[in-house]
This record gives structure tokens, sequence and C-alpha cells, in this order.
């Protein structure tokens, strides 16, 4: 009975010391160290197989970088095309379908490199770490990011969850299909 | 105690007015030190009053010893004395009580009463963990945005409109007035005058986050005449650069990460979401009242601000060393 409670005390405990959620890490890799080429975007490479970079995406399990990711995501005008993830000019972000890949290099790519018909490159423009908080929020908006790490409520004045809580939407017929082009 | 809070009830002579509600500079400022120095009176009157009773208690008591019969008080027949002396202090405590409640009502109506003719009127926006200040004038093509700092004229009212981009912060100028808060979703207003030109300085009184503490900014209240001009050159959009390594400097503004935050008036940086920096150089201080305004420690700031404000929303960004050199030559030539 005893050493079931201590059992119990230490799991919790390890539990506890595991939880990364409430994590803020504001020391940032030193300046000049840092690349913005860290993704592949072509399964193909030349030669023998190269070395896998690591996608430092520890953020996807941290209420805080999804957070900071929201507050970038109006900040940098993700919004203006993207609407809050429903989609306007540029494609919606909160259903289950991926012109480019739902992977975290994937979309990390898609942020520094640009995509054509309209998504524009912000290489230079935006700290790599500040581009992993975008992703781990654009990947909580369809439902990627686990909920026990997802904020539970919006931090502006919303009666409604917050987006990184709703499950994926199913894509309206025919909503984010490009339109026919007249031949 | 009470000898160590007497000095503070009088005004430091002679020291600099940085951040000092005991040192009013504005008519509200000194009606709430009126009532500070009313309360802090009563308050000392009540203290000593309590003390000698405590003493006169003390010696009177202990005229027994072990052999001595307990004293029981009897119901129905309480100490005539007692009875009186405990019914003279309620009564006086009552009094007491509702004078400070009247000086209190009193002092509210009289901040209330400041003369609005001519005023200026601002917008002032609380972030995480700066201030924004918008001057409206008229025609509002006339307005202009400032950050961390807020010179206003001498003798003129000055309405300002209160607002948050995040949380709830509260604006507090102890030399001119009281705290106000700054609500999300909510407009309050708060009216107040310089009545002596000098520097003070204002800070977040609400709890706001991690920089909190470093949530300064700098008010100067100078002549109507001296903040004319400086309003009229705040207008101004920045100065073309003059020399080569300005004008690289300008370059990396607006090619770099700092455009898609900062906005300077005339170049192409219009970012809405960080401090406006067109006269970022006219400025005492950077990072809202964290460092000196030096092109020593605006380097340093660029290169780790993390370093001096953990928590900030300027993040660390990689430039060469170069480019780091003519980005902060550039922005020393926005005067």
């Amino acid at each position: 009975m005893r050493s079931e409670r201590l059992l119990i005390a230490i799991a919790a405990v390890a539990l506890v010391a595991a939880c990364q959620r409430e994590t803020r890490t504001f020391t940032q890799p030193p300046a000049g160290g840092v690349t913005l080429n860290a993704v592949q975007l072509t399964p193909l490479h030349a030669g023998a197989e190269p070395p896998q970079p690591p996608v430092p995406n520890g953020y996807q399990q941290n209420a805080y970088a999804m957070s900071q990711g929201k507050r970038l995501f109006s900040a940098y005008n993700c919004n203006g095309c993207h609407a809050n993830g429903g989609g306007g000019s540029g494609p919606p972000l909160m259903d289950d379908v991926w012109i480019y890949g739902s992977d975290p290099q994937n979309i990390f790519a898609t942020i520094v490199e640009g995509r054509p018909n309209g998504m524009p490159s912000f290489r230079g423009r935006i700290p790599d770490d500040q581009i992993w908080q975008l992703v781990a929020y654009i990947r909580s908006m369809s439902g990627l990011a686990p909920s026990d790490a997802a904020p539970s409520r919006n931090d502006s004045l919303s009666t409604k969850v917050s987006e990184s809580r709703q499950d994926t939407q199913k894509p309206v017929q025919g909503g984010s299909e490009p339109a026919p082009s007249p031949q | 105690m009470l000898l160590a809070m007497l000095p503070m009830a009088t005004p430091l002579a002679g020291a600099a007015p940085f951040q000092n509600a005991l040192n009013p500079t504005g008519i509200q400022a000194a009606h709430i030190y009126t009532l500070w120095n009313v309360m802090l009176g009563v308050c000392t009157v009540v203290f000593v009053a309590t003390m000698i009773g405590l003493l006169i208690a003390l010696r009177r008591g202990g005229r027994g010893d072990e052999t001595t019969p307990a004293e029981v008080a009897r119901f129905g027949d309480p100490e005539r004395i007692a009875h009186r002396s405990v019914v003279a202090s309620v009564a006086i405590s009552i009094a007491l009580l509702l004078f400070l409640l009247a000086a209190s009502v009193f002092t509210d109506r009289a901040l209330a009463r400041l003369p609005l003719q001519n005023a200026l009127t601002l917008d002032i926006t609380a972030h995480q963990f700066w201030w924004e200040v918008q001057y409206n004038d008229d025609p509002p093509s006339r307005n202009f945005i400032t950050a961390n700092e807020l010179q206003i004229p001498v003798g003129r009212p000055v309405i300002a409109r209160l607002h948050s981009d995040d949380v709830i912060h509260s604006l507090w100028v102890p030399n001119l007035h009281g705290k106000k808060d700054l609500i999300p979703g909510e407009t309050s207003l708060i009216q107040f005058r310089a009545d002596k030109a000098g520097d003070y300085r204002g800070q977040c009184a609400e709890f706001c986050g991690w920089q909190h503490a470093w949530m300064a900014f700098n008010v100067k209240a100078l002549p109507p005449s001296d903040f004319e001009r400086w309003a009229e050159q705040q207008r101004h959009s920045a100065p073309e650069p003059a020399t080569d390594i300005a004008k690289r400097g300008r370059d990396v503004f607006e090619s770099g990460p700092c455009g898609m935050c900062h906005n300077i008036q005339g170049t192409n940086a219009h970012g809405q979401f960080a401090p406006d920096l067109t006269h970022v150089a006219s400025r005492p201080t950077l990072a809202a009242g964290r460092l000196p305004n030096t092109p020593e420690h605006m380097m340093a700031w660029i290169v780790n601000p993390q370093q001096f404000k953990p928590g900030a929303n300027m993040p660390a960004v990689p430039l060469s060393p170069d480019d780091l050199r003519a980005l902060v030559a550039y922005l020393q030539t926005l005067k």
C-alpha cells in the first residue's frame, strides 16, 4: 500500500516535470547562426542520402508558442488573405486540405519560400523561431496540435472556443476549389 | 516607524522631480497630495492617541499578584468609566472616518473640475510592454504618433483617451495625477495638466506580464512655444539619409525584418505592430525606459532584446555586423 502511494507520487511528479506546455523560451539562438534553408522542398537529392535537417518544432506542445503564433498571424497580416483560418483570397487553413503538405517543415517552407499564385516569400523577413511559432499555430487551426497544449480560450474578447481547440473543418463543396478558367 | 514616515510628508527639496507623488507639479497631483497630508495627519493623531491610551493601561494594570483573585467583569454592572471611554472612542472614530470620507469626496470633485478649454487631446494605447501616443489635431492630417514619451505644454489641459491592445494596464504619472486603468475593449478618459516645466516619469501601475516593471515612459512638460516646435518636428517624415552608411541602414530596415513591425514615416516600412520609429533618435530612452538612447545601447538592444527585456515582443534579429552598424547609424539620424 505504502509503496503504491509512493509510486503514484513519483509518477505524478514525473508527469509535472515532463509538461512543457507553459514553458516560455526567451533566449534565442545567437544571431548569425540561423539559416533559413533548414527545409528540403523535394524528396529528390543528388548523390547519397543527406542527413535530415532537424525540425526544432518543440513549439508544437507549447501553449505559449501557439498563442504567440496567433499574435504574429495577425501582426504579419496573414489574415489579410487567409482570414482567421477560413480563407479568403488565400486558401483556408482550418480544413484538412493541404496543397503543400501539413508537416511542420512543409508549412515552414511555405512561409519562407512562398508558393505560386499569391503566397509571398517571407525569407529574411521573419526570424526562424517566430516562423516556428506561426507553424505551431497554423497546425493547431486544423486540429493537428495536441488538445492539451492548444489554448482553450481566445485572447480577444470572444465567446467562441479558440480555433486551436476546434475540430478540423470539412471543406465546403467548391469553396476551396479554384474557379474553372473560361476556355 | 512614525519618525521614519514623517520626512516623506514633505517634498524632497532640491531633488529632481522624477517619479514622486509627494512632489506635485500639476493641480490634480496637488489635490491628491493635500488629501495624503490630511490622511497622514489624522492617522498620526489616532496612532499617537492609541499608543498613549495603551501606555496608560499598561501603567494602571498589573497591580495584583498570584494571590489576587481573578477580576471577573459582572454583566449588568459594567464599569462606568470604561463604558464612557469606549463610547467616546467609537464616536471619535466614526467622526474621523466620516471626515476622511468627506475629504476624499471633495478631492475627487476637485480632480474632476479641471477646466478643459483649449485642451490637447491624445489617444494613449498600452501594449505589452510599451506605450503608443497619438496627438490629435484639426485637421487630422496634422496628427502624429510617438512612443514611450509624452511631451505636453505647461498650463494647457490634456484629455487622453486610454486604450489597451492586449491586457489591463494602468497609466500613472505620480507628479501629475493618480492612476487610470487601460482596459481592452473599453475606452477610458483621463484629464490632467502640468503646471511646472520639467521631466517626469510615468509607469504602468497594473501588473501586465513579464516586463511590467520596465513599461515606463517619459513625460516632458515644456513651455507652449517649445511644445509647438517639437510637435511640428514630429509631424515631419523621416529625413532622406545623407550618408552612404545611413542609406545602407535604411535599406536594411526596409528589406529586413524591422519593417515587418515598425513604422518609419517616409520609407517603405509601415509595420503597425511595434513602436513608431520615425523620430526615435529624439527620444531620451529606448525600449520603454529600459535603456538610455545611445548608439551603443541601441546596438545592444537590436542584437539581443531578450537579454534586457525577457518576454518582450521584439525578437533577436540576425544581422551581419556591417548591416547592424549601418542600421544604427541610420536610426541615429531620425531626430
